[in-house]
């Protein structure tokens, strides 16, 4: 038990001196690398090193996302720092042998960068240049598992001083002066909601957790869950002690279920160490959080649907005001937060307001974490300052657009946000300037996509997931997404008409102001953002001039007779070792015979 | 403390106006001379009932410090406000809402129950709305007239959820509820049960709010025209007491205006046989319903006793309190009892086959339109009432008769069953029955001579009442609820065992049945219950006799046809049985 | 249909009884919150829920049962139909969509030949699409009950879908 600072910093002194062992290795245990076999990697791993005695000197541990998901499954070996990605199962034995024992870099299991060289760690490795880490500082550091771990690399020393140190009102002014904005889509000043809620007078508050993140494509917040849960745990008792509410709720998302065991471990010894519950350190401060589950349904995220799905009832949203700061989860006053806006609460506190201002642009503080995805070369997390430009993070880190396609748009804040194209590419990253070009932060998906890419099948991708996840409740968005969706859909299908682009501008338009909460708000945005800098190829279908058969580049055919094998409806001919010609009025566009062709002679519509 | 504290001062269009805090852009805007349209919104917070759903998006207005659309009928203004409501933006904001709705509705306005009397209707027309930009899928739901009293119709819905908030704060039953998401939500029952399959009451009042022909009571009126024109049939109709203080509306009158005479009139022209009075059913249900009460009293069996007059708060109990359906009295409804007699008593009198009498009630009421069919309420195949029509169908049957209401003579009520007391006339408000059967009980326990007969404590408006009243050295305690979410905390503390109370009203209508689910639709405006309940009162006021017993007519029957109060017959043909019914 | 909503005798009862005793850990103001929960648990124990089940557990909850139909088919979680021995989820996220994510879908669909939702007529699979699961590292993204599986191509959907027919078959 931790029952004052003294015992805190006593703690944290005795793990900080503790000699480590010769080597550790740490495996990555995050989503990625776990769907592609890591935990049997760690297990193979654990084994191994005990049945060769190797375990007094050697400790295997696992830890969260190394960011690098799209190099999974992959792992360190500290304090070597080396880095091996990619990981099979056959290769556990070789890094036992050569690694472990022997002390040989296995060089052909580290990453191998653009230039052919072979990165051995972070600092080799251009993805992880140009990261600043406040958020994600310890994912891939710490075992998520393991509270010491949490207090050796200064857990809980921001709740700490908080409560035993500060006012509620010091540390809201902290957070206030840090200039931290949401980082669940909205942007606005946690500070300033923090003081709210302090304002409203209640004889119970709450503080929630919003790790719903329901935009499809983005996985940070999951990634914190997953790899760093005491830094939420520690972050929503500050908020709590500041707001004057001692229960938490953290409202994790259906498809999340799993990701959540590391928090639910964590709540366990947390609690068990007196971090949480009654009397904090000693102080009369208590404060305890709860999990709930959510059940699939992307409005969720949306705090006021949250609210109303933690109290059991249907996902759907209320008008603003009252706002959950006034009229919260059972009518009480509540404080709702993202996961990633808690995990900067810790550091800003520790190193203080000044510190953190001074990353950032002048209204957009700190770092964001990107999830990084798409047609893109390096898949994972990226967590950069703001202000940071596109260019930086699809080229630099990302290393660029597979294939040797040629970037088309880049899709930022999911199915609210927009397409940002070429011509942005240099802009600088921050809430304001994403408004003004149209697309908006949102939770930090950022996909991008190639030339290949249609774009009006994007804008209704986008239509499909929001008409599908609109909650009903409110005209223009139930009625008025649909019809959106039905409008490009006909388009598609090369029904449209010209006049089906103005429909759907001022529909656009009217659902965006019209809509009840932010889902309706901002549906619409896929589809403007993608009238305006894609407009001609709207117009190629408005006008039908797209072609929907696939066709037969005759300078590549070879005459291998495979697509003809494989069309459906027979609609290709030509002779053995000539070249082949599909009957364009007949093609379903179904695709197959370009998956066939070996030597991709075949061309998209 | 000081009153400036509690105003706020805004701008709406330019024009400053000062409200009270916590008044909406709505009302404010309603004070500076602008109507702004609205659908969804629906404040009876007299009733406990605001529907704050803010979700048909056709009241937007702009909010110009914010630049962006609110709903004007949530939106509460604040000091400095500055609300624009013919903005561009607002607008097209409001229209697309409306066309967005109408790209999504049948569009049925000339054969549609709801024609002329449409929230919709009204809505396209005031903005105007001659063309839909939006084509599209439609919903596309099957209709449910199974309960024999509500018809459904999903397609016509507009999500606005006041039928909801009726059910659920207000009734406290919540039948209905949205199913599904996105564009295929729909306000249904559980698992899309028929609606007779459910736990509902039919006390009509989400119909009663529904701003389109989504919730109607079911129409009956094509029946009734054929037994009208059925020579073979001797078709009679008796009228209910809250029908008189209502119809008129339907004609130009104003509310609370009584039109007695000439609805006796009209149903004499359109045909019936013989027009009797639902109020001499309500005296004799009084007498029986004391007698009763006495006769519990006497022998310490159980109570409180419940009045039952009221088939929606019959099926509440039947569905929700099954442990305690031996509570309520066994008289039947009036409109019921007078069935029951038009059949028995009427016909033997008048030397007409019973089996050719057919009776057609004119009720506030629509769960009167279930009630109806009910089994215990069916003797050897003869329905007591054989078809129910609402104030509103009657109102619409005279019209489509092309009868000049305002122009009608007046004209009384039919001998046998056509006599009535003030008491039985109060019966249609919230309090009344009680307060008739006070009249009476006394009288009957007490041998004496009650003087003054207006019991001012059992009237109003409040959802739960108390009185108590000294008779033979003993108090009785008399409780009063409308709204079934009322009856339910009194059925609560009955279950608890902590009641109080001897004896107990219970209405499911806000205001009893002068706010019934079949009266002219107050879209709204809560004062037209008030102007009616207090037409009833007035008119009982008015009237020589204000005690049940002293309806001459009812004496004549017991004398001639039933012997005593509690008799043997009167119990055959007046009382009746409850079953246990589940709840879902 | 209304018998079939209150006849509870196809039910195990000592399923019912496991459902039961989890609702009994809530009261007071927790039990009208708890429908979710409950919910899980039911689907948990159940593998769906009939509708029979929901007004059980609105009756349990003192809940109209439409508030609980309304919440059931609110979520996509929560399934009124039987669903097969494997679930197979398709990931329709953004980042695996851009990745081809909807001509596996077709064909995982066209392998089992059914439809989205529905369970297949051996009853050994239920097709769905889900929203990301978190791991768009490895898109497109399948998973099979808790297997995920990563970068999957077309022919693997075939792999897959063999594998875990086999598996259950023994
Ligand atoms: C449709 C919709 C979905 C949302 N989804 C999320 C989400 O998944 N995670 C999240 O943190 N915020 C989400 N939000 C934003 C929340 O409503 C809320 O603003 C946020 O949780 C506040 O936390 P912050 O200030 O720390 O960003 C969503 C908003 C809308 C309108
Ligand atoms: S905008 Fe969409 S999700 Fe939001 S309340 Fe309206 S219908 Fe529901
Ligand atoms: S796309 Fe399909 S239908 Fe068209 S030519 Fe190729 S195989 Fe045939
Ligand atoms: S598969 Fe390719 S190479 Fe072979 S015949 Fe067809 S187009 Fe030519
Ligand atoms: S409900 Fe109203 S708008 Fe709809 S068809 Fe009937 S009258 Fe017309
Ligand atoms: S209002 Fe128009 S549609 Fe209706 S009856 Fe008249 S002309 Fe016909
Ligand atoms: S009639 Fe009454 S009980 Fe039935 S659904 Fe309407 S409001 Fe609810
Ligand atoms: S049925 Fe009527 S009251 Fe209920 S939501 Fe639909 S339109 Fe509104
Ligand atoms: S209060 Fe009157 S109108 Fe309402 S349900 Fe009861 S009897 Fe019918
Ligand atoms: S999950 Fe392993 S690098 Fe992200
Ligand atoms: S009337 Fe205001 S939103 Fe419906
Ligand atoms: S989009 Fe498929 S896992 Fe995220």
């Amino acid at each position: 038990m931790i029952r004052s600072y003294d015992d805190l910093q006593n703690r944290r002194a005795t793990l900080q001196t503790q000699k480590p062992k010769r080597l550790e290795v740490i495996v990555c245990a995050g989503t990625s690398c776990l769907s592609s076999d890591s935990d049997i990697i760690l297990d193979m791993l654990q084994k191994d090193v005990l049945d060769r005695g190797l375990d007094i000197e050697v400790e295997v541990v696992k830890s969260g996302c190394f960011l690098f998901c799209g190099q999974g499954p992959m792992l360190k070996v500290m304090p070597d720092d080396v880095i091996y990605v990619q990981l099979t199962l056959k290769d556990v034995n070789r890094i036992i042998e050569e690694h472990i024992i022997k002390g040989n870099i296995v060089t052909d299991l580290l990453y191998e960068r653009d230039d052919k060289k072979r990165a051995k760690n972070e600092s080799d490795t251009p993805y992880y240049k140009k990261q600043r880490r406040i958020a994600l500082r310890n994912l891939g550091i710490i075992n998520p598992d393991s509270l010491d771990d949490y207090l050796e690399y200064n857990g809980y020393e921001a709740m700490a001083r908080a409560i035993t140190k500060m006012t509620p009102e010091d540390v809201i002014e902290v957070v206030k002066t840090s200039g931290l904005r949401g980082r669940g889509g909205g942007g606005f000043p946690t500070g300033l909601k923090w003081k709210f809620t302090r304002a409203t007078k209640s004889d119970e508050k709450y503080v929630i957790c919003n790790a719903d993140e329901g935009d499809p494509g983005a996985f940070m917040d999951r990634s914190i869950m997953e790899g760093d849960p005491h830094s939420i745990i520690e972050a929503m008792i500050i908020n709590g002690y500041a707001v004057g509410a001692n229960n938490g709720l953290i409202y994790i998302r259906a498809e999340y279920e799993i990701a959540a065991k590391p928090l639910f471990k964590a709540l366990i010894d947390a609690r068990e160490a007196g971090l949480l519950g009654k009397e904090i350190l000693g102080t009369d401060f208590s404060f305890d959080i709860e999990v709930k589950l959510g059940a699939g349904a992307f409005v969720c995220g949306e705090e006021t649907a949250l609210i109303h799905s933690m109290e059991g009832k249907r996902g759907e949203p209320t008008t603003k005001p009252p706002f959950p700061s006034e009229v919260g989860f059972r009518g009480k006053p509540s404080n709702v937060n993202n996961v990633e806006t808690y995990a900067n609460i810790p550091p800003i506190l520790v190193h203080g307001a000044d510190w953190f201002n001074k990353i950032g642009t002048k209204n957009s503080k700190g770092t964001k974490v990107f999830a990084l995805a798409g047609n893109i070369e390096n898949i994972g997390l990226v967590e950069v300052p703001m202000g940071t430009t596109f260019r930086e993070i699809i080229y630099d880190i990302g290393g660029g657009i597979p294939n040797g396609k040629k970037f088309k748009a880049v899709q930022i804040g999911g199915p609210s946000g927009g397409v940002v194209t070429e011509k942005d590419l240099d802009m600088e990253i921050d809430y304001d300037s994403l408004q003004q070009a149209g697309s908006m932060m949102g939770s930090g998906g950022m996909i991008v996509m190639d030339e290949d890419t249609d774009i009006v099948e994007i804008a209704k991708f986008y239509l499909d997931f929001t008409q599908d996840e609109s909650c009903g409740k409110c005209t223009p968005c139930r009625i008025g997404t649909k019809r959106l969706y039905e409008i490009l859909e006909k388009l598609t299908n090369m029904e449209g008409t010209p006049h089906d682009l103005e429909l759907l501008e001022t529909l656009s338009e009217n659902v965006k102001n019209a809509s009840l909460c932010g889902l309706g708000q901002s549906a619409p945005n896929p589809v403007l953002s993608t009238l305006k800098h894609f407009r001609d190829e709207y117009e190629d279908y408005a006008y039908r001039r797209k072609r929907t058969a696939y066709v037969v580049d005759g300078q590549k055919c070879i005459g291998c007779t495979k697509c003809a094998r494989v069309c459906p409806v027979d609609c290709i001919a030509g002779k053995p070792r000539e070249v082949h010609v599909i009957t364009e009025s007949d093609c379903i566009a179904c695709g197959a015979c370009y998956d066939a062709c070996p030597v991709d002679a075949i061309i998209k519509p | 403390m000081k009153l400036i504290d509690k105003m706020i001062n805004c701008k709406i269009n330019d024009i400053s106006v000062t409200v009270e805090a916590g008044t909406t852009a709505l009302d404010a805007a309603k004070k500076a001379g602008i109507n702004i349209p609205t659908l969804c919104h629906l404040n009876l917070h007299e009733l406990g009932a605001v529907n704050k759903s803010a979700n048909c998006r056709v009241c937007l207005v702009e909010n110009e410090d914010r630049g962006n659309l609110v709903p004007s009928c949530a939106e509460v203004v604040t000091e400095g406000m500055r609300i624009q409501t013919d903005t561009k933006k607002a607008v097209m904001g409001r229209r697309t809402s409306t066309e967005l709705l109408l790209s999504n509705h049948p569009k049925d306005c000339l054969i549609c129950v709801k024609n002329r009397d449409c929230e919709l209707q009204t809505l396209a027309d005031d903005m105007n709305i001659t063309e839909i930009h939006y084509t599209g899928e439609m919903m596309s739901h099957p209709i449910d007239e199974s309960s024999g009293a509500i018809l459904k119709d999903p397609n016509k819905c507009v999500m606005c959820r006041r039928c909801t908030t009726m059910c659920d704060d207000v009734q406290t039953i919540g039948v209905l509820s949205p199913l599904k998401r996105g564009f295929d939500v729909v306000v249904a029952t559980a698992f899309h049960l028929d609606l007779g399959d459910t736990s509902c009451t039919y006390c009509g009042q989400c119909v009663s709010v529904c701003p389109t022909a989504a919730l109607v009571a079911l129409p009956q009126t094509t029946s009734v025209w054929r037994r009208l024109n059925d020579k073979e049939r001797h078709t009679v109709v008796q009228v209910a007491p809250a029908v008189r203080v209502a119809l008129g509306e339907m004609f130009g009158y104003k509310p609370g205006e009584i039109s007695t005479g000439k609805i006796v009139s009209a149903l004499k022209r359109l045909g019936f046989d013989a027009v009797f009075d639902t109020n001499f059913g309500a005296d004799l249900t009084i007498i029986e319903e004391a007698k009763e009460f006495v006769e519990r009293l006497e022998n310490n069996e159980t109570l409180p006793m419940l009045t039952s007059c009221c088939p929606a708060w019959v099926q509440f109990i039947e569905h929700q309190f099954p442990d305690l359906i031996d509570i309520p009295s066994s008289c039947k409804s009036p409109q019921s009892m007078v069935g029951a007699l038009s059949k028995t008593y009427y016909a033997e009198k008048k030397g007409i086959d019973p089996d050719k009498v057919r009776m057609v009630s004119v009720m506030p009421c629509v769960a009167k339109k279930a009630e109806s069919a009910r089994e215990q309420l069916n003797k050897d195949g003869r329905k007591d009432v054989d078809f129910v029509i609402t104030t509103r169908e009657l109102g619409r049957m005279i019209k489509e008769a092309a009868i000049e209401f305002r122009s009608l003579d007046e004209k009384p009520f039919d001998d046998l069953l056509g006599e009535s007391t003030g008491a039985a006339t109060i019966f249609g408000a919230t309090g009344g029955v009680i307060e008739a059967a006070t009249r009476t009980a006394y009288e009957m326990m007490t041998g004496k001579e009650l003087k003054t007969v207006d019991f001012k404590q059992m009237r109003g408006m409040e959802g739960i009442r108390e009185a108590s009243l000294e008779i033979n050295g003993r108090t009785l305690k008399i409780g009063i609820a409308h709204e079934l979410g009322n009856a339910r905390k009194l059925l609560e503390d009955i279950r608890q065992g902590n009641s109080r109370f001897d004896l107990i009203e219970i209405m499911a209508c806000p205001g009893g049945c002068i706010g019934g689910g079949g009266q002219p639709y107050h879209h709204g405006d809560i004062s037209i219950l008030e102007k009616r309940r207090k037409a009833l009162y007035a008119m009982d006021a008015g009237m020589k006799r204000r005690k049940s017993h002293e309806n001459e007519q009812v004496m004549k029957l017991y004398e001639d046809f039933l012997d005593k109060p509690g008799s043997k017959k009167a119990h055959d043909l007046l009382h009746t049985s409850y079953s246990v019914k589940a709840r879902i | 249909m209304k018998k079939a909503v209150l006849d509870m005798s196809q039910f195990d009862q000592n399923k019912l009884n496991e459902l039961d005793a989890f609702i009994e850990q809530y009261e007071g103001e927790n039990k009208k919150e708890s429908l979710i929960p409950v919910l899980y648990q039911a689907q948990k124990i159940f593998g769906y829920l009939p509708h029979n089940l929901q007004r059980h557990i609105a009756l349990k909850l003192a809940l109209p049962s439409a508030h609980v139909n309304g919440v059931v088919t609110f979520y996509s979680y929560f399934s009124e139909k039987p669903v097969g021995k494997n679930t197979l989820s398709v990931c329709m996220g953004t980042a695996c969509f851009v990745k081809g994510a909807d001509k596996l879908l077709d064909k995982a669909l066209g392998i089992t030949q059914s439809k989205r939702n529905e369970i297949t007529e051996d009853g050994q699979f239920t097709i769905k699409d889900v929203r990301c699961i978190g791991a768009c590292g490895l898109a497109p993204v399948v998973t099979v009950n808790d297997k995920v599986y990563g970068k999957v191509s077309e022919k693997e959907i075939d792999d897959i879908i063999a594998k875990h027919q086999e598996e259950t078959h023994d």
